[in-house]
Order: C-alpha cells, then structure tokens, then sequence
C-alpha cells in the first residue's frame, strides 16, 4: 500500500527534479539581476542596502567599463565570423575529401576543446612574444578565432556528416550546376550547424577571460575589466551588463523555440 | 506534357563497351545495351549485379571506366550529369528537405533558367494527382506521395530518358502494385523513355516493355517478360524470373524437331527450338518446365493421361494451399524437389503428403538449358536482396553512395 504523499512523490518526481535543476542553473543569474537594483553602502556590492535605478540608468557611470564591454562585441563579432567561416570550410574539406593529413588535421582540431586554456593561453603568448608581434586587438582575435575554430569544426561536421548525399547528386541531376547545389541545397541543409557553431564561438569569444589575459597586452576586454574591478569592489553596471545579457540570451533561446515550435505545429 | 510525344525513330540510350571497375572489382563488364525510344526498359537483377551502377553511368553520376553512353544519338560519355538530358527518380527520392513540394518540382525548370514554372509545376502535380498538397515539406507526405513527388521533379524536365533507381523499393506490398500500375499509366501518357532498375522480377515483368536480366556485371538475357519467361536462356534467369524446375537427362537422340531426352529411366521430349544447349546423343542437358504447366495425377489413375506427354513418378511431400492453387512439392526419381502449381478447379481429396503421384506436360512446355552451370543459380537471389537493403529509408545509406554499396553487397555475397 502507498501512501498518499508517496504517489504524490511518484507521479511529480520528473517536475520536482526539473525544478531544482533549473533553480541550480538560475539563482545565480537571479542575485546579478536583484543586486543590479542595489544601492551599496560602499565599494562593494555583495550585502543589499536600498532599491535604486542608478546603475539602470547610467549604465557607462563607469569609466573604461563600457570601452571594454564595447571591445568585447567587436572581438566576438569578428571571432565569430572568421571561426565560422574557417571552420566550415575545414568541416567540409574533412568531411568530403580524402588528403594528406586528414587523419591529423581531425585529431589536433580536437586540441583546442581538451587542452587547459592557461596552457594554451600561455603557449600563444610566449609564440606572439618571440614572433615580435605587438599584444593587442588582433592577438587577441586570432587567439579567439583559435579556440573557437575548434566547436564550430565540429558542429559543422556533424551536419554534413548526416547528410544524404543523394540531395546533392539529385540537384545535380536536376540541371544544377555544383555552384548552384552548393548554395541552394549543400548550404541551407548544413545551416543549423553552422548556426550552432557561430552562436557558440560568440558566447565563448565574449567571456573568455584566461587565454585573453596572456595575449591582451595593455588592452582590458569586459571580462578582464570585470576580473580587475572584483579585485577593488564591483560596481553595480556590472550586474546591470550581466542582466542585459542574460535577458538577450533568454529571448534568443525563446525565439527560437517559438519559430521551432511553429515549424512543428505546421507538419500536423 | 499533356500531348503523348512521338517516339523518335533510334534508340533513346546506346551503350558501348560500357564499363565500371573498383579497383580489383568490376562491377559492370564491358556492356553493349540500346533501349528503344518511347520504351519500358527494365533492368532487373539482385544486389551487386551492377545494374544501379548502369544507371549512375547513364546518369553522370559514376563515370566509367571504359566505353561510351550515348543519348539519342549524341555521345555524352564525358558531360557532367547537370548538362544531360536526363532525369533520375533515386532510392528513397532524395527529395529536399528544407524546399516544398512546389519548389521541388520546380527546380529543375528554375535551374534552367525558366521563370514562369507555375502552369507547368501545376500541370505535373495534376499528372501525378498530388494537386493539393504543393505548400507541404517531403516530411509530411506518405512513402506513396513522396515517390509521385520524385517522380514530377524529374518528369516535369521532359528528359529524354527517365531513369529510376528502385524507386517502390521503400513502400509496402500493396502501394508497391499500386504504383506499378501508375508509373505504368504516366509513362503510356508521356511517352518517355523509361529505364527501371529493379530486384523485383514481378515489377519488372509488369511494368517493361523489355527486361534484361543482369548477373554479376553482365546482361544474362535480353527480351520482352513473356519470352524471358517462356524461354530462359541460363538457369539463372530460369531461377530469379519465377520458379523452374530443372531435371538433368541424358539425349538420346533427336527426330522430327524434338530432342528425346531420358532421366532416371524416363522418357522426356523437349522441342528443339526450346533447346538453348547443344544436344548431341550422349550429352546431358537440363530440362526444365514451369510448376504452372504441370498436371498432377494420382497414380492409379495414371491410364487416363492421354499419350505423347512427358511423365514423371513421384511422392507428394509437401502440399501448401494458398487460395487460388495449391503448392505441392513432390520427391520423384528425376529430381528430389519437384515444384507444382495445380489450380483449385476440381480438388482431389487424395493428393495429400505420402501419395503416390504421376506428373505430365505437354512436352511443348519444356526448355532445355545447357547442363554445365550451376543449376541453383539465381535462386537465393531475392533473399539476399532483402538482407542487404537498407533499414531506414533517406538517412540510411548516408556515408555510403549506392555504388559502393553495391560492390560491397556482392563481396559480402561471395
């Protein structure tokens, strides 16, 4: 015989564990955003004193922090694009032919994900430094482009991987000539694996912190600024940066369940 | 396309010396093939036999390794796939996933250059009755209206020649005879050339005008299904096109047009027309006759067969009703497993397994083959074929093309 809260427990147990995952996963966001509402008492913003829009309000109250958030974007945006364009030439350039070097060119593009950054963060600088080459912007975009050249490689691979090269050779047969299979079939059928991978070299470009700071020289990109302000009290633009863009990430996620979900409701 | 096209007089396809090697395999032996324009040309075969390998060839698609691919007269042995003139309905459609059905059917025409494809794209849907469903994506349509749709992409391209790759290989029993008919109907209305590659001998003896028969790389036997059927020139084909039963005798001798034949002490006759091995006095030959044409007879009523049929003794062993007719499988002194196929008219309550049995025919009905092959030839053929098709259709043989699938169907085999 169970008990009634028993079969409570059996029948909800999915949610309830669902729930706390996801509490696990938001909390921390939850407190950023809380104390981007705070008015702290002194340098630092880790005990709550009273409600303010301050931050909200002059959110480069702060001088250099918007100059680096600035940085930031720019680099992510530039990474992104040479990661994503790079990385799926080579995801193709693996994926359908046959040279010298394959087999090593698939290993050591795995090198980036499995190697500790500091170690790879320290190898680069030491590289830059003999090269002669001045730290700044573009070791720190080629370094960015490095590591994510990686997760793109491999989201994009898989995509071609499960691709029924029947497509293509239909759209051959079709009087398409391999420019135009390339861009009307090849191209939109590995989009979602190029998208993925772009989406993941911005974010992971964004919050580098460890292989940036070996490679930035003077330069102060968001996360180092972040990093060196901690050191003497965070002030409260941070949170409010951090909201901004936990909500920028959270519509992202949503929209695109929406059109998904749209997608599905279309086939019944 | 709603006007039937005049077959152009000359052939539609020629092969010469058409060949395809893998490295130490060979996959097509040097082939010489024409098929007719306006014809329903079949190529039939199990896996391996390198009959999809043709058809790549045909299409572009794999480029031999020796001879040349003609298409009405013009040799485009060295032209890409996307500059010929013909149109290929694949395995599993390879339809588009991320286009709709209307864009599907449109891309060729766009591909060219057309701009206005509407009327057209419409009149095709109409063709292959798919009218209402332009604006759905290949994933929300059944197996059925998926193979209509490869069949209208490829069709509204008017090719010269249509070519399809086991397309009812991936629908169940029943849509597959429905489709049979259908692709038979729009073929009559369009009047394309058609070249079918197949492992189904039914299909192929449905729907072609002319089957050939291909074996490990080459054509075993060229004709219209009646003629393949009637006379089998190789066990093989005797084997794969239906069942035969195949008796080894020794010739005795020949006169008048028939060759007389005698296996374990009984007197057979065969027409020596039907004869597709040398019968000298002395030598052995197979004699085969067709389950369908066999007569079965209780022995005690063994005086009633008239004279001048050829007569064989034997046991029923087996006996299997399945509506229409009745199997039996019978152990007799020529051969330890005679198939016959005796319709339901008048039943005999004594034919059952353990009764003595007299088989006649007319000796009109018998074949002769020539007795130095294999006479097992062909007959696990369609086993095999099963065993090697894939599980899931569209994503299945992703890593693989069809050819390399083929060469490794046939070493698996060996």
């Amino acid at each position: 015989m169970q008990t009634r809260p028993m079969r409570w427990l059996r029948r909800n147990v999915v949610v309830i564990a669902g729930v706390l995952a996801l509490g696990y996963l938001i909390l921390p966001n939850l407190v950023v955003l809380a104390f981007s509402f705070n008015k702290p008492k002194g340098r630092y913003n880790y005990t709550w004193n009273h409600f303010s829009t301050d931050a909200w309000q002059h959110p480069c109250g702060v001088a250099d922090m918007c100059g680096s958030l600035t940085l930031s974007l720019r680099l992510a945006v530039y990474a992104t694009i040479g990661a994503t364009v790079l990385g799926t030439m080579t995801a193709f350039a693996l994926a359908r032919y046959r040279f010298r070097g394959r087999a090593a060119t698939n290993m050591l593009i795995f090198l980036p994900m499995a190697m500790p950054e500091v170690v790879m963060g320290a190898s680069l600088g030491t590289l830059f430094l003999n090269m002669r080459i001045r730290f700044g912007f573009w070791t720190i975009l080629i370094a960015h482009i490095m590591f994510c050249l990686s997760f793109v490689v491999v989201a994009v691979k898989a995509r071609i991987m499960s691709m029924d090269p029947r497509l293509e050779q239909a759209a051959q047969d079709l009087y398409a000539t391999p420019a135009q299979t390339f861009l009307r079939i090849t191209l939109p059928l590995a989009a979602p694996g190029i998208a993925a991978g772009a989406l993941l070299s911005f974010a992971l470009s964004f919050d580098d912190y460890i292989i940036t700071s070996f490679n930035a020289g003077s330069t102060v990109t968001f996360p180092m600024f972040v990093w060196g302000s901690a050191q003497r009290g965070t002030p409260v633009q941070v949170n409010v940066i951090g909201t901004a863009m936990f909500v920028v990430a959270v519509l992202l996620v949503v929209a695109g369940q929406l059109v998904g979900g749209r997608r599905r409701g279309a086939r019944s | 396309m709603t006007t039937a096209r005049t077959a152009a007089p000359g052939d539609a396809v020629r092969l010469s010396g058409l060949s395809k090697t893998y490295g130490s395999f060979t996959a097509v032996h040097p082939l010489d093939l024409a098929v007719p324009a306006g014809s329903f040309f079949a190529l039939l075969g199990a896996s391996g036999c390198g009959k999809t390998t043709t058809l790549r060839m045909i299409a572009g698609l794999e480029d031999p390794t020796a001879g040349s691919v003609a298409l009405g007269g013009q040799d485009v042995t060295a032209l890409p796939p996307y500059k010929r003139p013909v149109n290929t309905v694949f395995q599993n459609y390879a339809l588009f996933p991320h286009l709709d059905i209307y864009e599907n059917v449109a891309f060729g025409l766009r591909r060219r250059g057309i701009k206005s494809v509407k009327q057209q794209v419409g009149d095709m849907l109409d063709l292959v009755q798919l009218g209402g469903l332009a604006r759905r994506k290949p994933h929300q349509l059944s197996g059925g209206q998926q193979q209509r749709v490869a069949v209208a992409r490829a069709l509204i391209n008017k090719p010269e020649v249509l070519l399809l790759d086991e397309p009812l290989g991936a629908l169940d029993l029943k849509l597959r005879r429905q489709m049979q008919l259908e692709l038979k109907r729009i073929q009559t209305e369009v009047g394309i050339t058609f070249i079918h590659v197949t492992h189904d001998q039914e299909e192929a003896m449905t729907m072609a005008d002319t089957v050939a028969v291909m074996n490990a790389g080459r054509v075993e036997q060229l004709g219209a299904p009646a003629d393949l059927y009637e006379n089998p020139g190789s066990t093989f084909v005797a084997n794969f096109l239906g069942t035969s039963n195949l008796i080894e005798a020794e010739v005795t001798g020949t006169s008048g047009g028939d060759v007389h034949l005698v296996a374990a002490g009984q007197r057979l006759t065969l027409p020596a027309a039907r004869c597709a091995a040398e019968a000298t006095a002395g030598g052995t030959v197979l004699a085969g006759v067709r389950p369908e044409k066999i007569a079965l007879a209780h022995r005690d009523d063994e005086d009633a067969i008239p004279e001048g049929r050829n007569r064989v003794p034997g046991r029923i062993v087996d006996s299997s009703f399945i509506g229409v007719s009745t199997q039996y499988v019978i152990d007799s002194p020529v051969c330890p497993e005679l198939e016959v196929f005796v319709p339901n008219v008048e039943r005999d309550g004594r034919l059952v397994p353990g009764a003595p049995v007299v088989l006649h025919w007319n000796p009109a009905h018998t074949f002769g083959l020539d007795a130095a092959q294999d006479i097992d030839a062909g007959l696990d053929a369609d086993a095999e074929e099963a065993a090697h098709l894939p599980a899931a259709p569209g994503r299945g043989g992703a890593g693989k093309d069809s050819a390399a699938k083929d060469g490794t169907a046939a070493e698996a085999a060996v």
